[in-house]
């Protein structure tokens, strides 16, 4: 996206949150127009690493889930972070953890778009990019994103949230649900 | 502490700027109404992490558990490290009962 307003080192910059201090403004020779320095405080999104995150999935492929925070797509759980087994149903073209239970049978859990998704932050990446052309030129695509995120599933209380859903009424056995085993 | 408040106050300053918003910032405003922190005051936080103070949790840990507040065991296991060692069950307990009273869940 060209709009996306990464910092390199920084994060995805959204909104200024406020300013604390206007300097002097100053003119330089050969230079018409005046320089003001400004110290101000920007929101930017930036998960910590380990941090734990709830998002939306937006896909999945062959590398893995991808995950989006509806403002920024750039995140990716990748085939050796999520919960095991999980294989990829190419019809659904999704990705399928499934569960191992009691009775040894296998319990399919579907990771369909759209689901919400608990995950935690692996990774954090930044790419330099080239700078766009004045608007107007064509956006070259970018082939790397310049903030990329790799998350993981594979620890329990993670992944789809309906997964660890505490059912409210007793009787309710066949879902997808989860019971968490008191140590 | 003021980073978890900013992220309160947020939500309400996008409001009001609603007619001249990027792309990103919509997003990020449509993304912050689903999620808790639209419930949230910058008492009710305050409130929170001053109970919170007992427990000596790390600051990413207490950031966590305000904007994703814990309603189950399984999930305090998840946010702070080493829960079992550093959180008697009583503690875990009181955590999900204060989140519960000062970071209520969006009904």
């Amino acid at each position: 996206m060209c709009l996306q307003q990464v910092v390199l080192n920084v994060g995805l910059c959204i909104a200024l949150f406020d300013i604390t201090n206007i300097g002097h403004s100053y003119i330089f020779p050969g230079d018409g127009s005046s320089h003001t320095e400004v110290k101000f405080r920007y929101i930017v999104f930036r998960p910590l690493v380990e941090e734990i995150l709830i998002g939306k999935i937006r896909s999945c492929s062959r590398e893995g889930v991808h995950v989006t925070m509806g403002f920024f797509d750039d995140i990716l759980i990748p085939v050796n972070a999520l919960q095991h087994p999980s294989r990829f149903d190419e019809t659904d073209q999704a990705w399928v953890w499934e569960y191992p239970k009691d009775d040894g049978e296998k319990h399919d859990l579907f990771m369909d778009s759209g689901e919400s998704i608990r995950f935690r932050v692996t990774s954090e990446a930044f790419e330099e990019s080239l700078p766009t052309g004045p608007p107007g030129t064509e956006c070259p695509a970018q082939t790397v994103a310049p903030y990329k995120l790799v998350g993981g599933i594979n620890e329990p209380g993670l992944g789809l949230l309906t997964w660890w859903e505490t059912p409210d009424q007793d009787d309710d056995a066949d879902d997808n649900e989860e019971q968490e085993n008191d140590d | 502490m003021q980073i978890l408040q900013k992220l309160k106050d947020n939500a309400q300053k996008k409001h009001k700027r609603e007619g001249s918003l990027a792309t990103v910032t919509y997003e990020t405003v449509h993304y912050l109404q689903d999620t808790e922190c639209k419930n949230q005051s910058a008492e009710s936080i305050q409130k929170f992490l001053e109970e919170m103070k007992a427990f000596k949790l790390t600051k990413s840990e207490k950031l966590m558990m305000v904007n994703t507040p814990p309603r189950t065991e399984l999930e305090i296991q998840l946010i702070v490290q080493e829960s079992e060692e550093r959180l008697s069950e009583e503690n875990v307990r009181k955590i999900i009962d204060l989140a519960n009273e000062f970071l209520p869940a969006t009904s």
